[in-house]
């Protein structure tokens, strides 16, 4: 059994919470939130030992590997102190808000030979491991463009009081949502040269985006062009989408399903036919031990679970790959706040327009 | 309970298949004339149950049928609460706590006297409680005969350990309610147990219940024993798996398992559900209820 404890009792660590107490490896030994009301609720009610302070509960819990859920401006102290430990440490995304600071973590919890793991869960979505194989098996060629997608239904009016509105403490649409198909689009080309034309709108939060478009650049790949709102009601849940163009073809994939159109000059991969195939996430999915909201959520800490229990280094969603993540949206947040500096404002143009002639 | 069920999905875009189809769905249910028109054909096919979420929406169906006591005179709602999304999606915008505070009844005031309380003792049933009084508000006046906890609460309480509340949704459900409870689950052995452990008896537990084992946690073995051993009465839904199963083979399977009481079903023609309706009364016969079971407590 591995002792694991969770930190941060918000939605994605109760999910979290719920899903790895309930995993036959694991021995839940504690949380830790600054909440005593989600605490004495979660104490009083289910008998696990709870904690404010995250030093008592590496001291009286003695966990090997933890779960971060906090706010994301705590991740990277919290995981220093973690790694520090020797625990085994997964991450919720993004990684952490200063990607130089992603980078030195990395490269710390290797040398420690700790298992470590952020947590974008798309890249345990059925249809997006699909693409990663069909990807690696050339299928539609050389890709040129990629358009990346993300929208949902987050902020719908001039309102929101959590720390997902506060841009200093890793808040707003950039960080929340942006990063999701950022980072698959690293996971499918690395990190790319440059990004151009970033736009960060905020539509009806006061102090952050709501919604984020540009185009990411790699000097030997693909153009890609990221479009992403979370103020978007026509959708029920948040939708990661993303669709792919090569030479020999075109890939579309969403949660749900994977469609792949495959030209005649096409090497067909096994099972495939050329012309328009679609996987489905039920072809796609495997069977977890327990599901809250999705397999993906359940699969990823499976595999972190595994990736310790089995000492195995290979990992899909390391920090290092984490790291590339924030280095894109910090050079997206970069790139945006300098092109909104040069550009002239809307008023001035408007004005221009109608009476400079 | 009916052998069969209908659901609400296909009327608030969720395909668990396409985003696409989900899409058209929503475009097409966006006139609830539509909507009633999908109801009406089920009703007159003789399928008199409505298993539907507290999705706002729901609330003008709710309206209607009052209006048309007359031609729904025998039509029950199975409400299934709370409608997960909303209460996520408010999640991630205000914080948990903020979010359960936004959808209490008659606002923050009520909220305060009522709930107040609540928070303060540290105790779930007073937050329970309110919440289900605020999602039932809707079906007032209509049949309510069995009240369902929505699958993502009732497996997120079940991963959580907090076992006692389904003891306190049962109890206020059947008290407040006249109704039975029911809990919908993707982790169905796992949730008998612990129904078990907290005295909620032959519990009434819709899962995914289909021939490939898509979603049923615990694996497929681990459904068909516990449909042969245990003491409940199971709903089957999803029996086609987002139709990657052919409907005669899904039905012919799930009418083989013993102990299934009912499937919930949805579809979004008149042609479709007249078909789901031959192919289910054609099999039915073929099913095995235990007796134990069936006798204690049939709705």
């Amino acid at each position: 059994m591995i002792r694991i404890a969770v930190v941060g009792l918000g939605k994605m660590g109760l999910s979290h919470l719920s899903m790895i107490r309930v995993h036959p490896d694991v021995q839940l030994v504690g949380v830790c939130d600054t909440s005593k009301y989600m605490l004495d609720a979660l104490g009083k009610n289910t008998g696990i030992p709870t904690f404010t302070d995250y030093e008592t509960l590496l001291q009286k819990a003695t966990p090997e590997a933890v779960i971060i859920a906090t706010p994301s401006r705590f991740h990277g102290d919290l995981v220093r102190t973690s790694i520090e430990h020797g625990l085994h440490v997964f991450c919720e995304k993004p990684f952490c808000l200063n990607w130089s600071e992603s980078m030195s973590l990395a490269s710390l919890a290797d040398r420690k030979g700790l298992v470590n793991q952020v947590g974008y869960h798309y890249r345990f979505v059925g249809a997006f491991q699909e693409v990663k194989r069909l990807l690696e098996a050339g299928a539609i060629g050389t890709v040129t463009h990629v358009l990346a997608e993300a929208y949902g239904p987050v902020v719908l009016r001039p309102k929101g009081m959590s720390w997902r509105s506060k841009k200093e403490e890793g808040g707003g649409c950039l960080y929340d949502y942006a990063a999701h198909p950022v980072n698959l689009v690293n996971w499918f080309f690395g990190l790319p040269d440059s990004v151009g034309g970033s736009v960060m709108t905020s539509i009806f939060s006061k102090d952050t985006d709501d919604e984020v478009c540009g185009t990411i650049r790699y000097a030997d790949g693909p153009s890609v062009q990221l479009s992403v709102n979370w103020s978007d009601e026509s959708y029920r849940k948040m939708s990661t989408k993303i669709t792919l163009w090569g030479t020999a073809g075109r890939i579309y994939a969403d949660r749900q399903e994977c469609q792949v159109f495959l030209r005649d000059t096409a090497q067909v991969p096994r099972g495939y036919t050329k012309g328009w195939n679609t996987r489905y996430t039920t072809d796609l999915t495997e069977p977890v031990w327990f599901y809250v909201r999705g397999e993906e959520y359940s699969a990823q800490l499976d595999y972190f679970v595994r990736g310790i229990a089995s000492g195995k280094k290979a990992n899909v969603n390391s920090f290092a790959s984490a790291a590339e993540t924030d280095h894109v949206l910090a050079m997206i947040l970069d790139d945006a706040q300098s092109s909104a500096a040069l550009a002239v404002p809307v008023n001035h143009r408007g004005k221009s327009a109608l009476f400079g002639r | 309970m009916d052998n069969l069920l209908f659901g609400d999905n296909q009327f608030f875009g969720v395909n668990h298949m396409s985003e696409e189809k989900a899409r058209a769905q929503s475009i097409r249910f966006q006139n609830i004339e539509a909507v009633y028109e999908v109801l009406d054909s089920a009703y007159d096919e003789g399928i008199r149950t409505f298993m539907c979420t507290t999705h706002d929406r729901v609330e003008e169906i709710c309206n209607h049928t009052r209006a048309n006591r007359d031609r729904y005179r025998d039509f029950l709602f199975y409400p299934c609460m709370p409608y997960a999304h909303k209460y996520a999606n408010a999640a991630t915008e205000d914080g948990i706590l903020s979010a359960i505070t936004r959808f209490m009844p008659g606002g923050i005031i009520n909220a305060a006297i009522r709930g107040g309380t609540s928070l303060a003792t540290k105790d779930i049933d007073g937050i329970v409680t309110l919440l289900i009084d605020s999602e039932m508000k809707m079906f007032h006046g209509l049949k309510t005969p069995v009240i369902f906890l929505q699958n993502v609460v009732t497996d997120l309480l079940l991963g959580l350990g907090m076992k006692k509340a389904f003891r306190i949704f049962a109890d206020h459900i059947r008290t407040r309610y006249g109704a039975e409870p029911g809990f919908i689950t993707m982790n169905m052995p796992m949730l008998l147990d612990v129904l078990e452990d907290v005295g909620v008896e032959n519990p009434i537990v819709c899962a995914n219940i289909n021939k490939i084992g898509f979603r049923m946690c615990g694996g497929i073995d681990a459904y068909e024993q516990a449909l042969r051993d245990r003491k409940f009465r199971a709903i089957a839904m999803s029996v086609f798996a987002s139709g990657a199963i052919p409907p005669k083979e899904a039905i012919s399977w799930v009418c083989s398992q013993p102990n299934i009481h009912s499937i919930v079903f949805g579809a979004s023609s008149r042609s479709n559900i007249h078909s789901t309706k031959q192919i289910v009364d054609s099999l039915w016969s073929q099913r095995q209820v235990q007796p134990a079971s069936h006798n204690a407590g049939a709705v």
